[in-house]
């Protein structure tokens, strides 16, 4: 496991809404640069985690930089594994159509199983 | 793998969260202010012993006796100290903070 | 084994850098090595050393400090986290040092486990 090259499985686990507090926005600064690595990445979105990735956000109001456009640009630094929990988004009254990437819906245990098979898993 | 939760049950949803998406067999350990879940008469104590049924349960020892609850331990939860928290951490490929 | 510790919040405020302290305490007692400790989010004010807790009271930055000139642990604080929250190398404490996001990266590749302690 702790060869220099080796590829391990790296999962970001984001289950915090953004704004609120910081987390959701300095997690993703992570994720981009993970992608620098060559590393094994994905994502998951659960809880309010999943807020994260709805469409339409606007923070002039807040003043505060609304950095949601950034999760389209992982698709370019070939991160494409982004999974949302099915029942977070159920809870939450949010479809797939809301969310501004495509994704992959999971079911608790292929969520579960996933999670299992990673090296590390960071949440923030 | 390992489950580390670190909330009351009664407050946020970290532990119920785990407890729905962790694959059983797993183990489950209890610190700073989730060792409320690991109380007898908690709200949540029926969903612990439930989950007894999946996981192994561990509760760290110094966080219940800060609160004053060493005493109220639910049966088969197993207590441990930080060197039982590192031996976990070793013991189990990887672990997940559910912070 | 070789571990990895991320700390995500500031001292005192939260419990988890007691927590992380207390668990690369009993790792090393174990024989095992702390190879990083990462400090990220508020966790960069672990760094501080303008720290003054009352004298009854624990250092958590000084503790810190020494656990990194007794055992050689690296302590890394995020430098665009620490920027945010003006943390730099004017008033970073002993055994700290300031360095890009990349070396947490580098701690889930390099060590076997890797334990996140925050909020």
């Amino acid at each position: 496991m702790s060869e220099g090259n080796s590829i391990k499985k790296f999962m970001f686990v984001n289950r915090k809404a953004p704004y609120g507090t910081i987390y959701a926005l300095e997690s993703l600064e992570v994720v981009l640069i993970t992608a620098a690595f060559d590393q094994d990445v994905s994502l998951v979105f659960m809880d309010d985690g999943v807020y994260q990735l709805k469409k339409g956000q606007q923070t002039k109001g807040i003043e505060c930089k609304n950095f949601s456009p950034a999760y389209r640009a992982l698709e370019g630094y070939d991160i494409e594994k982004l999974y949302v929990d099915k029942e977070s988004l159920e809870a939450r009254g949010i479809s797939e159509e809301d969310l501004l990437v495509d994704v992959t819906v999971l079911g608790a245990a292929e969520l579960g199983e996933l999670m299992n098979q990673q090296d590390v898993v960071l949440s923030f | 793998m390992l489950h580390i939760i670190n909330k009351s049950p009664l407050s946020n949803n970290s532990l119920d969260s785990c407890l729905r998406v962790a694959q059983s067999g797993g183990d489950i350990l209890l610190i700073e202010d989730a060792v409320y879940a690991a109380t007898t008469g908690n709200a949540f104590e029926g969903k612990i012993r439930e989950a007894l049924e999946k996981f192994k349960i561990h509760v760290l020892q110094p966080d219940l006796e800060a609160r004053g609850l060493a005493d109220r331990i639910i049966a088969g939860v197993s207590p441990v100290d930080y060197g039982g928290f590192v031996d976990l951490t070793t013991a189990n490929n990887n672990c997940q903070s559910w912070l | 084994m070789k571990f990895g510790i991320v700390v995500n919040e500031g001292p005192y405020q939260h419990q988890a850098s007691d927590t992380a302290y207390l668990f690369c305490k009993a790792a090393i007692a174990k024989g095992h090595e702390v190879w990083r400790v990462f400090f990220y989010h508020d966790g960069v004010n672990n760094a501080s050393k303008l720290t003054e807790p009352p004298q009854d009271d624990r250092h958590i930055v000084n503790r810190w400090s020494k656990l990194a000139e007794e055992h050689g642990v690296d302590l890394v604080v995020c430098v665009a986290a620490a920027l945010r929250r003006g943390i730099k190398d004017e008033n970073l404490a002993t055994g700290f040092r300031i360095s890009g996001l990349g070396q947490l990266v580098e701690a889930g590749i390099q060590t076997d486990r890797t334990v996140v302690f925050g909020d």
